[in-house]
């Protein structure tokens, strides 16, 4: 099985098939979507009508509306930008202090602490939304009950979406973060100190610079698993809806190939997004 | 630097970290816990008790579907598993230079893609309008449309798709790093393909095949939008149930309920998992 034990031609046949198999297996849902995005026909299926760009942009006089006249669909794009904004500057800022706190302290309790920050990782995505959901909408809800106060901040919404998927897209930023500092090299900082910079200065000269790729790695990467979570989300979200509900909410009244525009679209920029991610790892 | 700047140095990276870990994840959970034991009797009074988990024991909807989610998110984890391992295989051991980088980089593609677009790709490929029904009749093999959505094969495909890059990717790193002079020695000592695969490669691997084992678990057990979408009217999933409880019944202490107990499997799976294999939390997913 490995290159230098003989193999059966027959054997090495059938592995290549299953491979190639696999790899169709792999494309063919997301190949399809794309390609549906420019039917020229109102439902994403066969058969093939010719290729039109009404799905992005006709505006609603023929009868179409597409991606780019779609008041709701542009407006949850934007919710949907604005959460991954703040989940993706917080997540990155608890990343790079967590990563501190566990490559280079040494404290009591320091391996519990590390399994606490793991923990969300193995919590479902619907239960860290639920909890949230429970304790903080519970909370607001009491407040307004017994005390009149009104704790809007705390109702489902963008705060409250934001909060949940810091939870644990935060522990994401810590690992990628914590990797790189693991592999600096610590004599560099020494020497920056030793040539006299107060550890402030050696921090932001030398220790900052080397974490930057994986910065905007995790960066990139927190940004992307906000603007595509759902399951976290749809228990969180209020008024404003984001991409993923909005589009599931469309899907479940039946489906156009606007979904099909909107899809590609996505993926654009997450290839766009983990691209960014793939660059700073080489 | 003295003790005491360190103190407050350590404090000052503390203080976030503690923030977020006690008021996003613990107080949140507890909270949920002490609902799932509240009874509502009237509008605003609360009395403790265990009705919540008398209903999911009573009524059979409740727990047959947990125990139906969480046989299927075991199979559907085995077949992610038989399924990704020749593919890490050969990435990892067979594959060179820029093909190798290539295949590792075709499994990350469909994960770029959200849930929601995977799902609605094999939507459009298994309805009945869809693109194998189509071929289908196309090369006369069926009469009419064939409707392929709608049940639990459907899910089954949707779920190990969604499953596979999670599986590939800690596989490829564990058995990337095997040398395969014990492969050789296997081989040389008189081992067939399955002697070695079983007594060489499996526990090597191991770390891998935890990690990639209980995220995929993880991730099926929790997910929603797949079953969802993809499930008929008899493949009930138990994220469906929470979300029905607390969105269209508005009974949290209901919801509260059931979520604990999908924690509890979900916590109890990954816990069997560690302990089975011998292997840390740590080690798995740092």
């Amino acid at each position: 099985m490995i290159r230098s034990v003989p193999r059966s031609r027959w054997f090495d046949g059938l592995y290549l098939a299953y491979l190639v198999a696999f790899f169709i297996y792999l494309a063919m849902p997301l190949a399809v979507t794309a390609v549906f995005a420019f039917n020229d026909s109102p439902f994403p299926s066969l058969p093939w009508q010719g290729f039109t760009l009404d799905w992005y942009l006709a505006d609603g006089s023929g009868g179409r509306t597409g991606l780019f006249h779609d008041d709701t669909l542009l407006s949850a794009l934007w919710v949907s930008t604005r959460i991954a904004f703040w989940v993706t500057v917080v997540s990155v800022a608890l990343g790079c202090v967590n990563a501190v706190l566990f490559e280079r302290l040494e404290f009591r309790g320091k391996e519990f602490l590390y399994l606490l920050m793991l923990l969300p990782l193995v919590i479902p995505g619907v239960i860290l939304g639920v909890s949230i959901l429970v304790f903080y909408s519970g909370m607001a809800n009491d407040a307004s009950r017994l005390w009149g106060i009104e704790l809007d901040i705390f109702r489902p919404g963008l705060t409250l979406v934001v909060m949940g998927q810091v939870t644990f897209i935060a522990t994401l930023a810590t690992l990628v973060i914590a990797a790189r500092l693991r592999k600096f090299d610590r004599q560099l900082e020494e020497a920056a100190l030793n040539l006299g910079a107060t550890p402030m200065v050696a921090w932001f000269t030398v220790t900052l610079p080397w974490l930057l790729p994986s910065i905007f790695g995790a960066a990139a990467m927190a940004f992307l698993m906000s603007f595509e979570n759902f399951n976290t989300t749809v228990m969180l979200t209020g008024s404003d809806t984001p991409l993923t509900v909005a589009l599931f909410n469309r899907l479940r009244e039946g489906s156009t190939p606007v979904l099909n525009a909107v899809a590609l679209f996505l993926m654009l920029v997450s290839a766009l997004l983990a691209m960014v991610t793939l660059r700073q790892k080489s | 630097m003295n003790s005491g700047a360190a103190r407050l140095s350590l404090w000052l990276l503390l203080t976030p970290f503690l923030l977020w870990i006690v008021l996003l994840v613990l107080v949140p959970h507890l909270q949920m816990l002490r609902v799932s034991f509240q009874v509502r009797e009237s509008w605003d009074t609360l009395a403790w008790g265990l009705e919540q988990y008398q209903n999911f024991f009573t009524e059979s909807y409740y727990w047959r579907t947990f125990v139906r989610t969480g046989v299927m998110s075991l199979f559907t984890t085995f077949l992610t598993l038989l399924i990704a391992f020749p593919v890490a295989w050969y990435i990892a051991r067979l594959a060179r230079g820029r093909a190798r980088g290539l295949l590792f980089l075709a499994c990350l593609i469909p994960f770029w893609a959200s849930e929601l677009v995977r799902t609605y790709g094999w939507m459009i490929l298994l309805r009945e309008s869809g693109l194998f029904s189509s071929w289908l009749q196309a090369l006369g093999w069926a009469d009419g449309p064939v409707e392929m959505l709608y049940n639990d094969v459907a899910v089954i495909i949707g779920l190990v798709y969604n499953g596979l890059l999670f599986m590939v990717v800690p596989l490829v790193t564990t058995l990337d790093g095997m040398d395969e002079n014990l492969v050789e020695a296997g081989y040389d000592l008189g081992g067939n393909h399955l002697t070695v695969l079983r007594e060489v490669v499996v526990p090597w691997a191991m770390p891998g095949i935890v990690s990639g084992c209980i995220v995929v678990f993880m991730l099926t057990l929790g997910s929603y939008l797949t079953p969802i979408l993809m499930g008929g009217k008899d493949s009930a999933w138990f994220t469906g149930q929470i979300f029905t409880q607390f969105i269209t019944r508005f009974n949290w202490e209901q919801g509260a309920a059931l979520g604990v107990l999908l924690l509890v499997l979900s916590s109890l799976m990954v816990w069997l998992g560690l302990k089975l294999s011998g292997q840390s939390l740590r080690k798995v997913m740092g």
